[in-house]
This record gives C-alpha cells, sequence and structure tokens, in this order.
C-alpha cells in the first residue's frame, strides 16, 4: 500500500506541475491584465506603473521563474482584483464546494444504495421497472437543467426555497438536490447490477438456506461486496462535483471553487486561476487515495497486493 | 444460434434484407429504445433538415411576439413553444440549433473514438516504450480537473466551435484510449489471433480483420453514452457563455440566453433544456439496448421466442 500510494503522489505531483505549467503559459497568452484592470482612457504611464508593479513588464521566462520560487513556498501571488493573497481566496471557497459535494453525494449514495438493492431483490418486479426507469431518466438530465426547473418550481413559483445564497439551511436544499439527481441515478444503476450478481453468490445462497431474513441477507451479507463498484462510481461523480459544481455555483450564487473561478476567468486574475485549478487537482488527488483506501477496507484482496 | 450478425457490425452480413429486419424486431422487443431510437431520428432530421425549413423563420424578429406565452396559437405554428426575447419563434430556433449541437458532439465523439482507438491499439498491441509513454500522458490527462481546464482553455482561445470541439475530444480521448487497449490485450490472447498470427497474417490484417471486429461493439456502446456526455459537457460549456458564441446557437446556448427571463418567461430556457434531457435520455436508453443487442450471452431477452431455438 505504502510503495503503490508514493508511486501514485509521484505521477500525481508531475501531472500536477505540468498542469500548473500549462496554466500560467495558457494566461500569460490573453494579453496583458492591465488593459482589464485599468480605466480605457487610462494613460500609458499609469498602464506601465500597474504592469511595473505586478512584474507584468518582465519577460514572460522570469515571471515563470518568480512563479515557481513561489510555488515552492505556497505562495501562488496577489489576487489583482481583491489584493488578498490568491491561495487564501481559493482555501475560503474550497470547504462550500467541498461540503456541497460531500452532502450531494452522502445523499445520494443512501438513497441510491437502498434502492438499487431492493429493485435487485425481485428484478423486473414493478419496482425494479420503477427504479430503473427513475434511475435512467435521473441519470441523463442536465444539471442545470434540472436547477433551472428547480427555481422555476420551488423558488418562482412555489416560494418555499429562496433562490440564492448561503446563508441558511433552505438554501443549501435546491443546489444539493440538483448535484445529487445524476450521481443518484447512476450509482442506482451499477448497485442494482452489482447487487444481483452478488445475490447469485453462493455465501448468500447459504446464508438463505440456514433460514436469515431477507432484509439481513441483503444489507448484512450482499452489500458489503456490493459495494466496491458503487464506490467507484460515487468517487467518480464526487470528483465530477468538486471540479464541476461550476454550474450549480453559478445559478444559486454559492461562493464555492466554481464561482470563484469563472468570476477569476472574467477578470483575468491570473494568481487566482493558477491557485484554484492547483487546489481542485490536490483535492480530486486526496479523494481518490480516500477511495483507494475504502476498496482496501472493503475487500481484503486488495489489501494484500 | 443463426444470428451472429449483431456481433459483428463491421463484418459484411449475408443478406442485408434480413439483417435490418432483425434489428428491427429487437428493437421493437425493448419499447423504451424503440421510442428512443424515433426521438434520436427526429433529431437527426431536424439537424439535417432544421436549418434549410426554419433557417429564415428562426432569424425573423417579430417584436410583437416578443417572450410570447407557449401553446398560444394566434401567432400560427411556429409559435407554439413561444416566442424569445427578440420575438423569434423558440420552435423554429431549437430546430436551428439542433444542427449546431449535434455536429458538435458528432465531431468531438468522431475524433477522440478515432484517436483514441488507434492510440489504445499501438498502447495495447505494440506496448513497449510507446504504450508506456501513451498510458502515462493519458493518466495525466485524466487527472485534470476537466470542466475548469476547458473553461480556462477556452477563455484563452476564444470560444469558437473548432476549439470547444478540441478541448472535448481531448478530455474523451482517454476513455476510448483505456477501453481500446484493455480489449486488445484480452484478444490478442485469444486462439484465433494467435493463430492467425502463426499463419503469417499481417499487423495491418491482424488488427483490422480480427481485433478490431470484436471490439467494435463495446466501443460503439461507450460512444452512444459518450455521445450524450458530451452533448451535456457543450451544453454546460454554453451555459457558462464560454462555449458557442451568437450567432451560432445551441441547445446549451439557448438555455443561457433565457435565464435573464426565467421569473417572466420560464419556457424560454424550459425547452431547449427538455431538448438536451430528451435526446440524453434517449441516448442512454439505446446504449442500454446496445448492450444487451450486442451481447451474445445476453441478446435472446430481444429476440423472439420463437427464433430462440432456431
Amino acid at each position: 500500500m505504502g510503495s503503490y500510494l508514493s508511486k501514485r503522489a509521484v505521477w500525481s505531483g508531475i501531472s500536477l506541475f505540468l498542469l500548473v505549467v500549462m496554466v500560467f503559459f495558457m494566461a500569460r497568452l490573453t494579453g496583458s491584465p492591465a488593459d482589464l484592470y485599468l480605466p480605457i482612457d487610462a494613460p500609458n504611464s499609469m498602464r506601465e506603473e500597474f504592469a511595473r508593479l505586478h512584474g507584468f513588464d518582465q519577460p514572460v521566462l522570469v515571471q515563470f521563474f518568480t512563479f515557481l520560487r513561489g510555488l515552492v513556498m505556497l505562495d501562488f501571488g496577489e489576487s489583482l482584483r481583491q489584493n488578498r493573497p490568491a491561495l487564501a481566496l481559493v482555501l475560503e471557497a474550497m470547504p462550500t464546494t467541498l461540503l456541497l459535494a460531500f452532502y450531494s453525494i452522502a445523499i445520494a449514495l443512501i438513497v441510491a444504495v437502498v434502492t438499487g438493492a431492493l429493485a435487485a431483490w425481485r428484478p423486473n418486479s414493478i419496482f425494479d421497472r420503477i427504479a430503473t426507469l427513475l434511475s435512467l431518466i435521473g441519470a441523463s438530465l442536465p444539471n442545470f437543467w434540472i436547477a433551472i426547473v428547480g427555481v422555476l418550481v420551488f423558488a418562482v413559483g412555489l416560494e418555499w426555497l429562496p433562490t440564492s445564497g448561503t446563508g441558511s439551511v433552505a438554501q443549501w436544499i435546491l443546489p444539493v438536490a440538483v448535484l445529487a439527481i445524476r450521481p443518484c441515478g447512476l450509482i442506482v444503476q451499477i448497485a442494482r447490477s452489482s447487487m444481483i450478481s452478488v445475490l447469485s453468490a453462493a455465501y448468500v445462497k447459504t446464508a438463505r438456506a440456514k433460514g436469515a431474513k431477507s432484509r439481513r441477507i441483503i444489507f448484512v451479507h450482499a452489500l458489503r461486496n456490493a459495494m466496491l463498484p458503487v464506490i467507484t462510481v460515487a468517487g467518480d461523480q464526487a470528483a465530477g462535483i468538486i471540479n464541476g459544481a461550476v454550474i450549480v455555483e453559478t445559478i444559486f450564487g454559492f461562493p464555492g471553487i466554481g464561482k470563484l473561478m469563472i468570476d477569476s476567468i472574467t477578470y483575468r486574475d491570473f494568481a487566482v486561476i493558477q491557485a484554484g485549478v492547483m487546489v481542485t487537482a490536490i483535492a480530486i488527488f486526496m479523494l481518490n487515495v480516500v477511495i483507494d483506501i475504502a476498496y482496501a477496507i472493503l475487500d481484503p484482496r486488495i489489501r494484500m497486493n | 444460434m443463426a444470428h451472429q450478425i449483431l456481433s459483428t457490425p463491421l463484418a459484411d452480413a449475408p443478406m442485408p434484407e434480413n439483417r435490418f429486419k432483425i434489428i428491427l424486431g429487437m428493437l421493437w422487443r425493448d419499447k423504451f429504445a424503440f421510442t428512443a431510437t424515433i426521438i434520436l431520428l427526429v433529431t437527426i432530421l431536424s439537424a439535417i433538415l432544421g436549418p434549410w425549413l426554419f433557417g429564415d423563420a428562426a432569424i425573423v424578429m417579430n417584436l410583437r411576439a416578443r417572450n410570447a406565452p407557449p401553446f398560444d396559437l394566434s401567432r400560427g405554428f411556429a409559435f407554439i413553444l413561444g416566442g424569445d426575447s427578440l420575438g423569434r419563434s423558440i420552435l423554429a430556433r431549437i430546430a436551428l440549433a439542433s444542427q449546431t449541437t449535434m455536429l458538435i458532439a458528432a465531431a468531438t465523439v468522431f475524433c477522440s473514438l478515432v484517436a483514441g482507438t488507434v492510440l489504445g491499439l499501438v498502447a495495447g498491441y505494440r506496448g513497449g516504450l510507446l504504450g508506456e509513454a501513451i498510458m502515462r500522458v493519458t493518466d495525466i490527462i485524466m487527472s485534470f480537473p476537466s470542466l475548469l481546464m476547458a473553461l480556462v482553455i477556452l477563455y484563452v482561445f476564444s470560444p469558437a466551435i473548432s476549439n470547444v470541439i478540441i478541448v472535448l475530444a481531448i478530455t474523451r480521448i482517454p476513455l476510448y484510449l483505456r477501453t481500446t487497449r484493455a480489449e486488445v490485450m484480452e484478444v490478442r490472447t485469444r486462439m484465433f489471433v494467435v493463430a492467425a498470427e502463426v499463419t503469417g497474417a499481417s499487423t495491418f490484417r491482424l488488427v483490422f480483420k480480427h481485433i478490431l471486429p470484436i471490439i467494435a461493439p463495446t466501443l460503439l456502446t461507450i460512444m452512444t453514452l459518450d455521445f450524450a456526455f458530451v452533448m451535456l459537457a457543450e451544453a454546460s460549456l454554453s451555459f457558462l457563455g464560454l462555449g458557442v458564441q451568437a450567432p451560432d446557437v445551441t441547445w446549451g446556448a439557448m438555455v443561457a440566453e433565457g435565464r435573464a427571463y426565467l421569473s417572466k418567461a420560464w419556457w424560454l430556457s424550459f425547452w431547449p433544456g427538455l431538448a438536451i434531457a430528451l435526446v440524453t435520455m434517449s441516448l442512454n436508453l439505446l446504449s442500454n439496448w446496445l448492450r444487451i443487442a450486442t451481447d451474445p450471452l445476453q441478446r435472446w431477452r430481444l429476440e423472439k421466442p420463437e427464433t430462440q431455438n432456431v
């Protein structure tokens, strides 16, 4: 496990480095941010002053080495828009997105695993058919459309929930629900098919022969073994939310990492973009490590290797 | 079993008519897949004919029909789904946008499929240093936060249709590459491939005549699913304003346009969103069907009872 993790960390380190280099040079290709930050009628002297202050007048390579030196000390530079360290801004936004991902995936997992397991218990029953169809619909609806319809129905129409913000619990309901639907649909499908194959295993038949209750067979004997593919998909979806909650955060005005990135892209806030991509990539890496550890806990055979 | 036809869609069928009938029959047995096929056919037709039929209606601005409500036939059938903020028929615009939407998704899937399959064949069949290098680059692409990267890239290289296709295609290559590689590594150890190798078949022949036809059904199933995924990704990018730009229009861009009017005129965003939902759902249903239809062990579920014992 240890050597595996370190090997993986090395590879992730290399890809992170390439990622940061790519973002750095791409961001520099768009032209001088001085043009975007200063008024159109700003005199040239003011532009030069601005560029000098932020180091934009230096050759790109010099800027790059300054950037790398900062990177080693976890200094991504200052946000131009807010005059604060970029990393601090990103780290402030991260918990919102992580919480959003955590709640959505937790809810999706609980609902989907129970539904999938029950559907697998009697394949082709009415419950199974309805669950399969609903999961298919849930898995294929576009996020932003669900969000918009949700706002229309629950915020504009019924006025039960607020349209945006993060202050109260009520403001979390819509975003979490929207983000949970797709993972939920996907996990039901996986949980169902995985459960069906596990239920035909010898030890389940043994449990049945010994007279165990069906609820006990499903949730105690079979579920643990059916969880491996479920964990894979859930992890994938969690990574997807950390990386792609942009839309939901934009629609609901959630101050998470996605909203921060979109704003930084609009205002050409280099430092924040770099820090944002880097921190997101690290978060996804950590998530994958957690998934691997979950595998090892669930399946002793993986632990041995 | 007389029907080995579907398992090798690339092979020449002896009786094309009969084969078509069998496929149709198998579709009919799964009503969801059948409905999905019809929805997809309508969409494809609209993508081909839409701009030709509705091109003018989608551009004409009728200021009296600004944000016209749906299901009101007083302005003619074109406004059955309502009018947008500039008084253009939403129905006509959905038909017009279907072309760009489908074109982007199709081009993306095609590019990533070709690149992914070729690289996957190389990595799986030849292996070696080149194969290793290909896999490492794939790992790197996969560890990127793809949507964030796409946003950054599109912001830097101005959001044009071709850039959207390139960015999306690059993020989807690993899917095809890894699948192809895994399958190739398994298939090449099978007896018939080894036999062909021993009898001196060229690498070209081995790959295209023996290995690729076995992998094709899996790729086809993935492709159908991925088409839906790419459509959603493009819609997301366009929704955020970093995808397709006006005057080009896709369904995602239409949803984004309508967002500003959400509280007053819900239909502006609702209909194009519904179009996306219907098509992605149909693709998922069809892919489900394809998985069963191309799997010789499961195909009996879709075949007529009386032909089972033939």
